[in-house]
C-alpha cells in the first residue's frame, strides 16, 4: 500500500504558492484579503478628501439639534422643536405599527386565500388564483399609490357631511370614511376599567389552562371533554359581566364633525391605511402561495393513514395535516414579515412619516447628513432582519425532524 | 321439453342506457364543484354575486371609454355625465409613458429597436431547443449594440468594451488550468487595464462612426424600467454564482466577505440601497468625478439581486447529494471544471424557479426608482402626467395601464419558467 507523505519543508519553493493546491488557498486568501483592504482604502481616502473638500466631518451631534419639522403621526410626544433623534425614534415607532399592523392582516388574508386555493369549489379557486396572480405581478409600489389615491381623492371630503341632508354619512354613526383619513370611535378608560382588563386577560390564560386540562384528561383517562364552546365561554362571560357589575367603566368616544373637520375618535390617516393594506394584500398574496405549498407538502398517505384510523375529516386537519404543514409554512412565512417590514419602507412615496420618511428623508435633507443617516436607517433594518434570522434559526432548530 | 318453455330469454344486449343527467356533462360539473354542500353552495352563490357585482360596475367604464380627446376636461364633456374611462390620456401620453418627457422624440425608433433586438437575442437562450446555437453569437454582441442604440455616441465605446470582455475571457481560458480564481482575478484585471487604455483612444476620437448621443437624465419611462430589469438580472446571475460559491468554499476569509456582504444586502430595504446611490456614493468616489445617476442606480440594484441570487443558487448546491462532489474528484477533475461540467448545471436547473422569482421581484422593485426622482414609469404618471393641468385627476387609467404592464410582463415570465422546469425534468415521474 502506498501513502502518500507530505515533502519535506526544506524543499518547499515559492511556486508552490500558486501551484500546490495545498498552499494555494493561502495565496489566494491573502490576495483576496490584499484587494478588500485596498479597496477599502481607496474607499475610505476618497471620503476623507471628499469630506474635507466640503469642510464637512462624519459627527453625530447633529441628533441631539432640535428637528424643526413636524410629524403628522406621533405615538409618543414630540413637536418640532424636539431633536432629530426624537423624530427618528417616532418613525422607527411608525414603523413598527405599520409592520405589525401589517404582518397581522397579512397572515390573515394569505390563510384564507391559502385554504381557499384548495377548495373544492372551483369559483373560489379560481377567485383565489386570480387574487393571487394579480397582487403578485404587479409592484407593491402601485398598489400603495392606488390604494392612496382611493383614499385621498376617491373618498368625500369632512364637508361632505355636513348639513341636513348631507352627500355622505357615517357608517353606523361611529365611523367616518374622509379624504382625511379614517375616524372611529376610541375607548374612553373610566375607573374600573383595570378590572376588567385583568379579568379578560385571566380569562385568555383560563382558556389555555382548560384546553391543557383537557388533553391531559383525554390522554389519561381517554374522556373527551368539550372545547369549543366551554372555551369561548371561559373567553367572554367573565369580562362581561364584570365589566356590566362594574357598571360599565370602558365607554367610547364617538367622531364628531366639528367645524371643517372631525374631532374626537381615533383618526387614522390615509396614508397609514394606504401603506397597511398594500403591504397586507401584497404579502398576504405570497403568503397564501406558502400557505398552499405547505398543506400541499404533506402527502396524501398521511390522510388516508389518518382517516384509516377512523378519524374524523376535521380531526384529520388539525391533529395530522396542521402540524406537518407548519414546519413548512412558518419559515417562509417569517420571511415574508421580514419582506414586509422591508417594503414598509415604501411609506416615503405617501408620506408616512416612518423612520425612512423622518431619518432617511427630512432630518437627512435638513442637515445634509447623508452618511450618518443612510448608515444609522440601514443599521436599523439590519437589526431587525438579523434579529428575526436569529429567532428564525433557533425555531428551526427546535422543530427539525429528528430523524435516526 | 321444447324451446317455448323458457318464456322469456334475450338473445342481444340491451344498447347501454344514458347515465342519468345528474351524473354527466355540465350538471355533474355544476354539482362536483360549485355546489357539492350546503356550505360550498352558499359559497358559490356570495363568490358569484361579488363577480357579478365588479363585472358590472366596470363593463360600462371600459365600453364608455375615451380615447380621443386632448384633455380631461374635454374628456368629462364627452362623457356628459355617463360612467366612462379616460384612456385618451394613454394615447395622448403613450411616448411619455414608455419613453419619458425627454427623450428626443425624433430618436424613438432607437430603444424601439433595442427592444425588438431583445427578443432576437433573447430568443436562443429562452428557447434553445428551436433556434440554433449560432443565434447565441448575436445574444452576446446584444448588450453592445443596446447600448449604442440607446445611448447613442461614438461606436469606438461599444467596441472597446467588448474588446475588452474578449480580452478578459481569453485570458481566463488561458490561465484556468493553473487556478480558477486566479484566472478570475487574472482575467478580470486584464480587461479592467485594456478599458483604461483603450479610454485614451475613444476619447479623443468621439465622432467616429457617432450617432447623436443621449444623456441618461433625458430617459425615462416603461423604458427605464425595462433596462434597468434586464441589465440587473443577467449582470446579478453571475456575480450570485461567485457570491455562493464563495460562501460554499473552504476558506475561511473568501467565505467570511462573502456572508458578511450577502447578509447586509438582504437586511436593508431597497430603498436604502437607492439612498446610497443617490446621496451617498459621490462620497466614496475621486473628487470631481460625475458618475451617471443610472449607473450608480444599476450597480446597487446587481448588488441587490445578487445577493438574493446567491442565496438561491446556494439552495441549489447544497440540495446536490454529496456523492455528485466526489464523483467529481474521482474523475481527477479540478475545481473548475467540477464546477462548469458536473455541479452548476444541476444546481442552476434546481435554481431556475427561485432565480426567476428574484428576478420578478427585482423587476417590480425597479419602480422604487421613482422615489429618488428618477422619471420611470411610475414617476413619469406621478409627476409629468398628474401634475399637468390637462390630466390631474386621471388615476385609475394611468395606475391601471402601469399595472397591467408589470402583470403581463412578470405573469409571462413566471409561465415560462414553468414551461421550463416541465423541459428539463429528467427525473421519471
Amino acid at each position: 500500500m502506498t501513502t502518500v507523505t507530505d515533502p519535506p519543508k526544506a524543499s518547499f519553493q515559492l511556486s508552490q504558492l500558486i501551484y500546490d493546491t495545498r498552499y494555494r488557498s493561502y495565496t489566494f486568501q491573502f490576495i483576496a484579503l490584499m484587494l478588500l483592504i485596498a479597496l477599502m482604502a481607496y474607499l475610505g481616502a476618497n471620503l476623507v478628501r471628499n469630506l474635507a473638500e466640503q469642510g464637512q466631518n462624519i459627527a453625530f451631534g447633529f441628533l441631539y439639534e432640535p428637528s424643526g419639522y413636524d410629524i403628522n403621526q406621533r405615538p409618543i410626544e414630540y413637536d418640532s422643536q424636539s431633536t432629530h433623534l426624537r423624530a427618528s425614534i417616532v418613525g422607527v415607532l411608525n414603523t413598527l405599527i405599520v409592520a405589525f399592523l401589517g404582518c397581522i392582516t397579512a397572515t390573515i388574508f394569505g390563510v384564507t386565500a391559502g385554504i381557499l386555493r384548495l377548495s373544492p369549489n372551483w369559483l373560489v379557486r379560481k377567485l383565489m388564483a386570480f387574487y393571487v396572480e394579480a397582487f403578485r405581478n404587479v409592484p407593491v409600489l402601485i398598489w400603495i399609490l392606488i390604494i392612496f389615491t382611493i383614499m385621498t381623492a376617491v373618498l368625500p371630503a369632512p364637508s361632505a357631511f355636513r348639513g341636513d341632508d348631507p352627500d355622505s354619512s357615517m357608517l353606523f354613526d361611529a365611523f367616518a370614511f374622509t379624504n382625511r383619513g379614517v375616524y372611529t370611535p376610541a375607548p374612553i378608560w373610566g375607573p374600573g376599567s383595570v378590572v376588567v382588563v385583568l379579568t379578560f386577560l385571566a380569562s385568555v390564560f383560563g382558556v389555555f389552562y382548560y384546553r391543557r386540562y383537557a388533553t391531559k384528561l383525554l390522554y389519561d383517562t381517554g374522556k373527551l371533554l368539550p372545547m369549543g364552546w366551554p372555551s369561548l365561554v371561559i373567553l367572554f362571560v367573565p369580562t362581561i359581566l364584570i365589566y356590566f357589575i362594574l357598571g360599565q367603566p370602558i365607554g367610547l368616544e364617538y367622531p364628531e364633525l366639528k367645524g371643517f373637520n372631525f374631532g374626537g375618535g381615533i383618526h387614522i390617516r390615509g396614508s397609514l391605511i394606504a401603506l397597511w393594506f398594500a403591504l397586507a394584500i401584497y404579502t398576504g398574496a405570497f403568503i397564501a402561495e406558502n400557505v398552499r405549498a405547505g398543506i400541499q407538502a404533506v402527502s396524501k398517505g398521511q390522510t388516508e393513514a389518518a382517516a384509516s384510523l377512523g378519524m374524523r375529516p376535521r380531526r384529520i386537519m388539525n391533529l395530522v395535516i396542521l402540524p406537518q404543514a407548519l414546519r413548512v409554512i412558518i419559515p417562509p412565512l417569517i420571511s415574508q414579515y421580514l419582506n414586509l417590514t422591508k417594503n414598509s419602507s415604501l411609506a416615503i412615496a405617501v408620506g408616512y412619516m416612518d423612520v425612512t420618511g423622518t431619518l432617511g428623508g427630512i432630518t437627512l435633507n435638513q442637515t445634509g447628513r447623508a452618511i450618518e443617516c443612510v448608515l444609522m436607517l440601514m443599521l436599523f433594518y439590519l437589526t431587525i432582519s438579523l434579529a428575526i434570522s436569529a429567532v428564525m434559526n433557533v425555531y428551526n432548530n427546535a422543530i427539525k425532524l429528528k430523524e435516526r | 321439453m321444447s324451446d317455448n318453455q323458457i318464456s322469456f330469454v334475450r338473445k342481444h344486449m340491451l344498447p347501454e342506457a344514458p347515465p342519468p343527467v345528474a351524473a354527466t356533462g355540465v350538471v355533474k360539473w355544476l354539482r362536483e364543484n360549485l355546489f357539492s354542500s350546503p356550505a360550498n353552495s352558499l359559497l358559490t352563490v356570495v363568490s358569484l354575486y361579488v363577480v357579478i357585482q365588479i363585472v358590472f360596475s366596470a363593463a360600462p367604464w371600459f365600453l364608455n371609454g375615451i380615447w380621443d380627446s386632448p384633455s380631461l376636461s374635454a374628456c368629462r364633456e364627452i362623457l356628459d355625465g355617463k360612467v366612462g374611462g379616460c384612456f385618451a390620456v394613454l394615447s395622448e401620453r403613450w411616448n411619455q409613458l414608455l419613453f419619458g418627457f425627454k427623450y428626443p422624440s425624433e430618436l424613438y425608433w432607437r430603444p424601439g429597436l433595442a427592444f425588438i433586438l431583445l427578443f432576437v437575442a433573447g430568443a436562443p437562450l429562452l428557447f434553445y431547443q428551436i433556434f440554433p446555437r449560432k443565434m447565441l453569437i448575436f445574444t452576446g454582441l446584444y448588450p453592445f449594440i443596446a447600448y449604442w442604440l440607446i445611448w447613442g455616441g461614438s461606436i469606438l465605446v461599444p467596441v472597446f468594451a467588448l474588446l475588452g470582455v474578449l480580452l478578459g475571457a481569453f485570458v481566463y481560458k488561458r490561465t484556468v488550468g493553473a487556478s480558477a480564481g486566479m484566472a478570475v482575478i487574472a482575467g478580470f484585471v486584464a480587461a479592467l487595464i485594456f478599458w483604461i487604455l483603450s479610454g485614451f483612444v475613444s476619447g479623443p476620437m468621439e465622432n467616429v462612426l457617432a450617432i447623436e448621443p443621449v444623456n441618461s437624465r433625458d430617459m425615462g419611462g416603461f423604458m427605464i424600467n425595462l433596462m434597468l430589469g434586464v441589465v440587473c438580472v443577467s449582470l446579478s446571475v453571475p456575480f450570485g454564482i461567485v457570491l455562493a460559491l464563495g460562501r460554499q468554499s473552504s476558506m475561511p476569509i473568501i467565505k467570511w466577505i462573502c456572508v458578511v456582504f450577502i447578509e447586509f444586502i438582504r437586511g436593508v430595504p431597497l430603498i436604502t440601497l437607492l439612498f446610497v446611490a443617490n446621496v451617498v456614493l459621490a462620497y466614496f468616489l475621486p473628487p470631481g468625478t460625475t458618475f451617471d445617476l443610472i449607473l450608480r442606480v444599476i450597480i446597487m440594484i446587481t448588488m441587490f439581486a445578487s445577493a438574493y441570487i446567491a442565496e438561491v443558487i446556494r439552495g441549489g448546491l447544497a440540495a446536490l447529494p454529496r456523492g455528485q462532489y466526489e464523483a467529481a474528484d474521482s474523475l481527477g477533475l479540478d475545481y473548475a471544471q467540477a464546477m462548469q461540467l458536473i455541479i452548476l448545471p444541476q444546481a442552476l436547473k434546481i435554481s431556475i424557479p427561485g432565480i426567476v422569482n428574484v428576478a420578478v421581484g427585482l423587476f417590480k422593485d425597479t419602480t422604487l426608482v421613482s422615489v429618488i426622482s428618477m422619471f420611470d414609469i411610475v414617476g413619469m404618471i406621478r409627476g409629468p402626467i398628474l401634475a399637468s393641468a390637462e390630466w390631474n385627476g386621471v388615476y385609475w387609467e394611468l395606475f391601471g395601464f402601469a399595472a397591467l404592464l408589470f402583470f403581463i410582463t412578470c405573469y409571462g415570465i413566471s409561465q415560462y419558467s414553468q414551461w421550463l422546469e416541465r423541459q428539463l425534468q429528467t427525473d421519471h415521474r
